[in-house]
């Protein structure tokens, strides 16, 4: 193997399919930072509902003197109360941990998150009423707790904070989809992309490749350097794509929602380095496997 | 080191056969001309040899392997034992002399201090010395078949094969270039020359097997082109 032969080889054949080289090492970047930003969502999501469904609990709201509810007749008794803890007791493990939140610390809470505003001033410990603050050990199980505690006497109502969360990430699975969707599209194009040119490319030096087989050069030296050629626009592209994934950790993350959103947590630079050493190697395996399919079709031996 | 055992090559898309029950036997060392019309068989005849074609039936034997059982990955082994020639020479147009030489040994991995001392001894040998530098385009077609068959021969293959390598060049000019394949012949290297250039072939006086429509209809030693001429 003449590795300094193989590689001027390889630079005259970038260089002299200068455009087509880079069409391909533009479109490996786009595709391959899309498919790169769409795993950072994918992680950010996934990191988010790690966060939050580990703080979600189900509320039983007890009744106030105020509420209207049919199961209501006037605030909870200590009997009513005393049998929903027991209950509550007895769906364990499901049930991971009770707590309960007296009208008085409700109050406090209120006070706390309307600081300044008139609504905080309005409000008395009875008008919010007391509640059980259940934590599950797995929080998509909540339909249990529903259905064995709403409507009972002295419950006002079952609240699910999971079910808004949902909501929240329902919309940003669908998001990733989308971009996953747009990014895979682009790989295939992509490859295709690889094809085509490989395909020129062993069309114009055809002469070369002629020359080689004649002489007996072996098939794994003829496509070398064509297979070469596919593998540094994609570690180009590649580059490019990580460069761009890492611009959105600073300018997108770190600059504008971390300072934003200071109580969710973001993705860190770990999970860059891995995404960006997956881009890398999908990159690579796609630009070679291409390559390899077009040559063997192309040029025979 | 030749030998062709009833060999019959019919392409697809043609009627009749390029080859029909073909039994020729080639020893080492010998020169042959294979001669006859266009179309009657002579290109596939030397394709078959390399290869680069397999026979619908009957065995192709070269260099004592069965061509036609050879793996594909052993192809390249049987070309580097096989130079050849063309009637448009093949040369690399963007490539010197010494380059284009160079590259049928760059690209079978010879070492490059290897490349630097057989390159110049064989352009030497084919009366191409002081011209390393010069690109094809700077060279006239004699010159430009000499740069092919140092290409051919610099690699020291056992077989040589040649098809019309004079077919472009003039008189003159093709004489010396038989002259030279003479010269390699005597190295002791076998020779194959596809050629319609009676005078050539009457000439130097050496085997013919003569090929009419696919069918050998002739082979004889210290032969000439045609009983016709
Ligand atoms: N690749 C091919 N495909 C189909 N027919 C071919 C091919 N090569 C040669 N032929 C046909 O085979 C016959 C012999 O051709 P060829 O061996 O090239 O003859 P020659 O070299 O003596 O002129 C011709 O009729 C030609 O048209
Ligand atoms: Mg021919």
């Amino acid at each position: 193997m003449r590795a300094q032969f193989v590689a001027s080889e390889v630079w005259q054949g970038l260089r002299r399919n200068l455009t087509m080289t880079i069409a391909l090492i533009i479109t490996i970047a786009v595709s391959l930072a899309l498919f790169g930003a769409g795993l950072l969502v994918r992680q950010q999501v996934s990191q988010m509902k790690g966060f939050w469904f580990d703080k979600v609990e189900v509320s039983i709201f007890l009744c106030t003197k105020n509420s209207q509810e049919a199961s209501c007749s006037g605030p909870a008794s200590e009997a009513e109360k005393q049998q929903i803890a027991t209950d509550l007791e007895g769906m364990r493990p499901l049930v991971q941990d009770v707590y309960f939140e007296t009208s008085q610390e409700a109050f406090n809470r209120f006070q706390e998150q309307f600081a300044g505003s008139p609504i905080a001033d309005s409000a008395t410990p009875e008008d919010l009423g007391e509640s059980y603050r259940v934590k599950l050990a797995d929080p998509d199980q909540y339909a249990v707790i529903t259905s064995a505690f709403a409507g009972r006497p002295g419950i006002e109502r079952v609240d699910d904070q999971k079910q808004v969360l949902d909501k929240l990430f329902r919309l940003l699975d669908g998001l990733q989809v989308i971009s996953m969707g747009i990014a895979i599209a682009m790989l295939i194009v992509t490859v295709l992309l690889v094809g085509n040119t490989m395909r020129l490319a062993a069309y114009s030096r055809r002469r070369e490749t002629g020359i080689m087989r004649l002489v007996g050069a072996s098939k794994f030296y003829i496509q070398l350097p064509f297979l070469l050629e596919s593998v540094i626009a994609a570690v180009i592209g590649a580059a490019l794509a990580v460069g761009a994934i890492v611009a959105m950790k600073i300018l997108l993350v770190d600059r504008f929602l971390e300072p934003s959103f200071q109580f969710t947590p973001f993705v860190g630079w770990e999970t860059v380095w891995v995404v960006s050493a997956i881009l890398l190697a999908i990159g690579i395996l796609l630009a070679a496997f291409a390559a390899v399919v077009t040559l063997r079709r192309y040029l025979k031996v | 080191m030749i030998r062709f055992e009833n060999v019959s090559k019919q392409y697809k898309s043609q009627h009749s056969p390029a080859l029909r029950d073909v039994n020729v036997d080639i020893e080492r060392g010998e020169f042959v001309f294979l001669v006859g019309p266009s179309g009657s068989g002579k290109t596939t005849f030397l394709r078959l040899c390399l290869k680069e074609d397999r026979p619908t039936s009957g065995n192709v034997w070269v260099a004592g392997k069965n061509v036609g059982k050879l793996s594909s990955w052993r192809v390249p082994q049987l070309r580097r034992q096989i130079g050849t020639v063309f009637q448009d020479f093949r040369l690399l147009p963007n490539k010197t002399v010494f380059e284009n030489v160079a590259f049928a040994l760059e690209v079978i991995g010879k070492p490059r201090g290897h490349i630097k001392t057989v390159v110049p001894e064989v352009l030497e040998m084919v009366g191409l010395e002081g011209k390393e530098k010069r690109f094809p385009h700077e060279l006239s077609g004699g010159e430009q078949q000499r740069v092919a068959i140092a290409r051919a021969f610099v690699n020291r293959p056992e077989i040589l094969i040649a098809d019309e390598p004079t077919g472009n060049l003039d008189p003159n000019t093709s004489i010396g270039i038989m002259k030279l394949l003479d010269r390699i012949n005597r190295t002791g290297t076998t020779i194959v020359m596809a050629t319609h250039d009676a005078q050539i072939v009457d000439q130097v006086r050496k085997r013919v097997v003569e090929l009419a429509d696919g069918i050998v209809v002739r082979d004889q030693d210290r032969g000439v082109y045609g009983y016709a001429h």
